[in-house]
Order: C-alpha cells, then structure tokens, then sequence
C-alpha cells in the first residue's frame, strides 16, 4: 500500500512575511521551510508505516509549489519517507486553494501509478493561507471520505480509527481505507531527521513534475484561473504602544480596574 | 432579488449567534434564506429565531439519514438547495467543519471559496486578516455563486421580520457521502461561561499560571468573560485542548483579551491579535505579548488577579 503525504512549503511564521504587487503571498524572496504542521502528517505517516512493519508500505511525500519548494519533500525523505514528488510549474503560481487542490489530486493518483491510494494524509491547516480546506477539495475531487482534524490516529486493515477534539465534543470517527486523513499537532511530535536519515534521504527519488506531465491544463491553474482574486493586502497599521505599569503593592490591579473602567468593561 | 443561503448553526435546537451575524450580512447582499439541516421536530422553533432577523425563507432538511457522516452528505444537500435558485451567495459560519463542507460544496458548485471573512461588502468584497493578523485583505469570488465562511462577531446583528416560510427540501445523499462516520461521542461538558470564539471577553491564562488556573477563572467570572489557554498550558495538561487559542486552537477576535503569564508567540499571536482591546499580565516586562497590548502590568499573576477580581468586584458593589 501507499500513503501520500501532502506538505506545503511555506514562508517562515517567525521571519518576515510579505505579499508580492499581484497580492499573492511572496514565496521566493523570503525563508521558507516544509511547514511545520505538516510535519505531523509526515510523522504519522511513517508511525503507520512502522506500526503495520509486515506490510510492504511505501510513504510518498507530495509538494506542488516552486522551486524551492523541493526543500520540503526533502525534509519528508530525511524523516523516513521512501519517495518524493514536486509538482513544480510557472503555470502554478498564484494558485487558489482550488486550483491547488486539482494538481495535488492528479499527482496524487500519478504518484499512485494512476489509481487512487489507499491513504493520504494532510497538515491541519497550512501555515500560511491557513484555510484548513485542501484535504476536504481533494477528498472530494478524489471521490473519498475525509476524517481530518485527528489528534489520535489507528489503523487496523482497511479500517482507520480516529479522534478529534471538535468544538462540542469529543469523537472517535471511523471510516474505510481509501480516504484522505488529516492530522493536527496534537497527534504525536514530528521526529528529527537523524544523521543517517539525512544521509539516506540523498539517494531516494525525488521526481519533478510539470502540469503537462499530469495531464492537467495550465489554463485552469494559476492566479489568472483562480476563482477568487485577492485585490488588496494591506499590513495592519502596528498597534499604538499601550501603557504599561509595574505592580507595586497592589497598584497593578488598581490601575488595570481603572483602565477597564475607563473603556466600559466594568 | 438575489437568495443568499446562510447555513444555521445550532445546539440543541437553539440556533446560535453567529447564524444572525449572517443573516445580517445577508441582507446587505440580497434575499436572506436560512438552511437547516437537522431534526424535523426542530424546525418550527429554529424557524421563528431566524425569521426575527430577516430569514425570508427556511429551507429545512431532515437530519435523520445523514446525522453521523460528518460533511459530505451536508454538502450534497447544500448543492441540491442551491440548485435552480437564483444564488447571490451562500454563507456559512466558521467553523472547522463548515469549512469542510464548503470546501466540498465549492468544488461540487464549480464556485470560488473564501473562508475566514471578517466583513463582506454589498457586492460580496470580503476582509479577512491573514498571516496571524498582521496583513488585512481583501478578496472577491470571481468563478459560481460565493462561498463565503464568516468568522463569529464579525457583524452585529440586526433584527427585522421576514416571512420565515418554510420550505422542507428532501434530498438524496449519495452512498459514497456516507462512508466516514461518528463512532463516539464524547460531550465536553458545560462550563457554564460563553463560548470561547463568541465570547465579548476571553481571559486567557499560560505557563504563567503555574498550572494553577484559579486566579484566571476568578477574573473571567468576574467578567462574565469565556476562559482560554496558550498551547504550553494545554500541552502541560492544565487545560483541555479546546480551550486554547492560537494557530492551531481557536481564533478569537474578543473586545476585550486578557492574557496572563503568556509570553505572546507568533503561533499564539494569530488566534488574539485582531482582539479590539488587549491587556496582559506578565512578570517580564521584555516579553513580546506587551508590543501588542492596549495597558499591561508587570507582575506576578497570582497576586495582580486576585486583587483586581476583588477590585471589581468592589466597584460594582
Ligand atoms: C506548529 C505550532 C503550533 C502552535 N500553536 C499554538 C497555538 O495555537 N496556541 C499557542 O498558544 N501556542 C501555540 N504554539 C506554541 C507557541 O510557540 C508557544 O510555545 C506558546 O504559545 C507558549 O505558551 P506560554 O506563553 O503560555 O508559555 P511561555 O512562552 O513559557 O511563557 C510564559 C510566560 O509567563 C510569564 N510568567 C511566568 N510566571 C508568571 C507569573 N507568576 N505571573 C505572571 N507572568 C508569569 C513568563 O514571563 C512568560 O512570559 C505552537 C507552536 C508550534 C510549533
Ligand atoms: N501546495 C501544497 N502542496 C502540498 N500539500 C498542500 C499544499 N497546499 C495544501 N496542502 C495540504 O493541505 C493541508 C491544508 O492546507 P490549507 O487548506 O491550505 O490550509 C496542508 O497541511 C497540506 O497537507
């Protein structure tokens, strides 16, 4: 069986982020990195792999993005992933999460031999657009069930197990292989790459695809095809600084109630 | 004019504020149509709430087949409502799953998606803010009728009568829609306080606290305020996860956020930063969270807490 890892190369949250002139997020100019949410998808993928040892499974890790990019699927390969595959086309950039979803699920099904695998397994949420959206859009383009959000993830045949803390309640959601599954950081820290696992990583394949090479039409991908336009990004003008008291015998709370008083909360 | 569906979103047959935040934002676009998808026997009472803030229409769809099967099934009955109706727009609250079902629904409908809206204009313009709240954008659908998932208190909501004429819509559900499935259930139990994404008032506590999350519960009852939590509090095991904030916990935009003994991370930043008013306790006077805050103290929590409580406590007297 085969699982494909979803990860996206993101900009770094702790350094400067920006948006280019055409408002698409500045991918190129700025320190990128695999996104660290995804590392717990890599990370549960591997956990499958390794908890089902007497299967023969192959984990392929999966990046549409530039070029650049090909520094996340080689994070995944230094953790333990067998294979990888960059989606990598001018055509590509600007993409909406739609857009995007369509080439990951052609390069999931090529990466597949064609079919769709038993399981893909996605980041929460990506650390930059952050919509939490792409696993539902390729479930559905796939024609498979998601179970996302997962904090516990156990596979047992055909059968994954999963359980999400949702905004009401606790679940254990159950569903049949194949599916798309999403895994937040509650699931299990990512492991590091190890010496030998960053040298092993150096002699597994890497593939890089272009749209032509899924077969998928450069027309409908794009900032030009998205179907929603970003028209402005604005950075939000710095907080004016605050006032700010040291506490000396109980003058904190008393200055604090006094500000809280003077802006209507009490 | 133009329909725009908005999606309800209800506990136990109480239909909750962020659906009347949408239905307000509706009405500044077209039509105003409500859709229910949940227990027949409810139908009457989710009716009469959204009608009081302008629900022309009330398109209701029995649960009972599909309850359990997470979104699919949702989004086909959504893509059947929506189909042959003239569709402004289709809103659903944020929430992880709604926005699930409207990623599925977008792809179905062939129709552009944003989620996470702060404001949506009279022609559809949307806000959101975006990379943990320090860039505000705005964006349009270009492609099919708009999906648009709105963050709660993004709009206040204003009363005004419509019809509330309901119209029961049977639909088919695929059996591939059917194939994942809620085994158990666990629900959290009440705290008796807002809810956290929805609340006026988060009061917020961190590693800070030392584990010991008495001082912050007695400032938001004082308050009236929800509770919320960093992740170190969280993963320490003090708080459940669904209390905390941040990038991967909940996104709050309070009037009023209060954090105490959190040192202000990016990843805690972007579930906090777009609160209207910011205030923070915190021992280091060089911890980030005071860039961000409207009035800071520096000191210990355990003491400036409980003396504030009693503080206003007194005031109100
Ligand atoms: C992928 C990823 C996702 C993440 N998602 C989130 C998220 O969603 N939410 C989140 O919060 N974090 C998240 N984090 C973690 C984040 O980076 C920080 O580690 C976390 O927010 C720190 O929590 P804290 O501020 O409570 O703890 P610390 O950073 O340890 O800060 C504790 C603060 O308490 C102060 N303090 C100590 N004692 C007292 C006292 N007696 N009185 C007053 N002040 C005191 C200290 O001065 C310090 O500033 C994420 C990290 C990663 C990598
Ligand atoms: N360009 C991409 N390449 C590979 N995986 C992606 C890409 N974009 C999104 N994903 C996957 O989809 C998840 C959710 O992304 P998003 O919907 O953008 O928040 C991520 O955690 C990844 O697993």
């Amino acid at each position: 069986m085969n699982i494909v890892v979803c990860v996206k190369y993101v900009p770094d949250a702790t350094a400067d982020r920006r948006f280019e002139a055409d408002n698409t997020v500045d991918r190129v100019d700025v320190d990128g990195l695999l996104s660290e949410l995804d590392e717990y998808a890599v990370e549960q993928a591997l956990q499958i792999k390794e908890k089902r040892a007497d299967e023969e499974i192959k984990v392929i890790a999966l990046t549409v993005g530039p070029e650049k990019a090909a520094d996340a699927v080689r994070k995944a390969l230094q953790m333990g992933a067998d294979e990888a595959v960059h989606v990598s086309d001018e055509a590509i950039a600007g993409s909406d999460a739609i857009a995007t979803s369509l080439v990951l699920a052609e390069a999931v099904k090529k990466a597949n031999g064609g079919s769709v695998p038993e399981l893909v397994v996605c980041g929460l949420a990506s650390t930059d657009a952050g919509m939490s959206v792409v696993p539902a859009m390729l479930a559905e383009r796939l024609g498979l069930p998601q179970v996302t959000q997962a904090s516990v993830v156990e596979t047992q045949g055909d059968q994954v197990r999963i359980k999400r803390d949702g905004d009401t309640a606790t679940e254990v959601i159950g569903g049949t292989m194949p599916l798309v599954l999403s895994v937040t950081d509650q699931s299990g820290e990512a492991r590091y790459p190890s010496f030998k696992g960053i040298m092993a990583a150096k002699k597994k394949p890497l593939e890089t695809w272009s749209l032509a090479d899924l077969g998928v039409d450069a027309g409908q991908i794009g900032l030009s095809a998205s179907w929603s336009q970003v028209q402005e990004t604005a950075a939000r003008p710095p907080r004016t600084a605050g006032e700010i008291v040291k506490d000396e015998d109980g003058s904190g709370a008393t200055a604090l109630a006094d500000f809280l008083a003077s802006k209507k909360f009490i | 004019m133009s329909e725009v569906l908005v999606l309800v979103d209800f506990v136990n047959g109480a239909v909750k504020k962020p659906t009347f935040e949408l239905l307000t934002i509706a009405k500044r676009i077209g039509t105003p149509s409500a859709v229910f998808i949940g227990a027949a026997d409810q139908v009457g009472t989710v009716a009469e709430a959204v009608k009081a803030y302008g629900a022309e229409k009330v398109y209701a769809i029995d649960d009972t087949e599909i309850k359990g099967y997470l979104v699919a099934p949702k989004a086909e009955a959504l893509q059947q409502v929506a189909s042959g109706k003239d569709v402004a727009a289709i809103l659903l609250p944020s929430s992880g799953e709604n926005k699930e079902i409207a990623a599925r629904l977008a792809i179905k409908l062939g129709s552009g998606l944003i989620t996470d809206a702060v404001d949506v204009d009279a022609d559809g313009t949307t806000t959101q803010s975006v990379f943990a709240g320090g860039f505000t954008a705005t964006a349009k659908v270009t492609t099919g009728t708009p999906i648009i998932t709105v963050k709660p208190n993004s709009a206040a909501p204003e009363q005004s009568a419509g019809a509330g004429e309901v119209e029961t819509v049977a639909v088919t559900i695929s059996d591939a829609a059917k194939t994942a499935q809620i085994v158990a259930t666990q629900p959290r139990q009440a705290t008796g306080r807002p809810e956290l994404t929805e609340a006026a008032i988060v009061v917020s506590g961190g590693r800070g606290t030392g584990g010991n999350f008495e001082p912050v519960e007695g400032l938001a009852d004082a308050l009236g305020a929800a509770v919320g939590a960093s992740r170190a509090a969280v993963d320490s095991g003090w708080k459940p996860h669904s209390f905390q904030v941040g990038q991967t916990g909940k996104v709050v935009s309070p009037q009023l956020y209060v954090a105490n003994g959190i040192s202000g991370a990016i990843q805690h930043r972007a579930g906090m930063q777009t609160s209207k008013t910011i205030v923070a306790v915190n021992k280091d006077e060089e911890a980030p969270i005071f860039e961000l805050v409207d009035f800071g103290v520096v000191g210990d929590l355990h003491t400036v807490l409980p003396a504030l409580t009693a503080e206003i406590q007194k005031r109100k007297g």
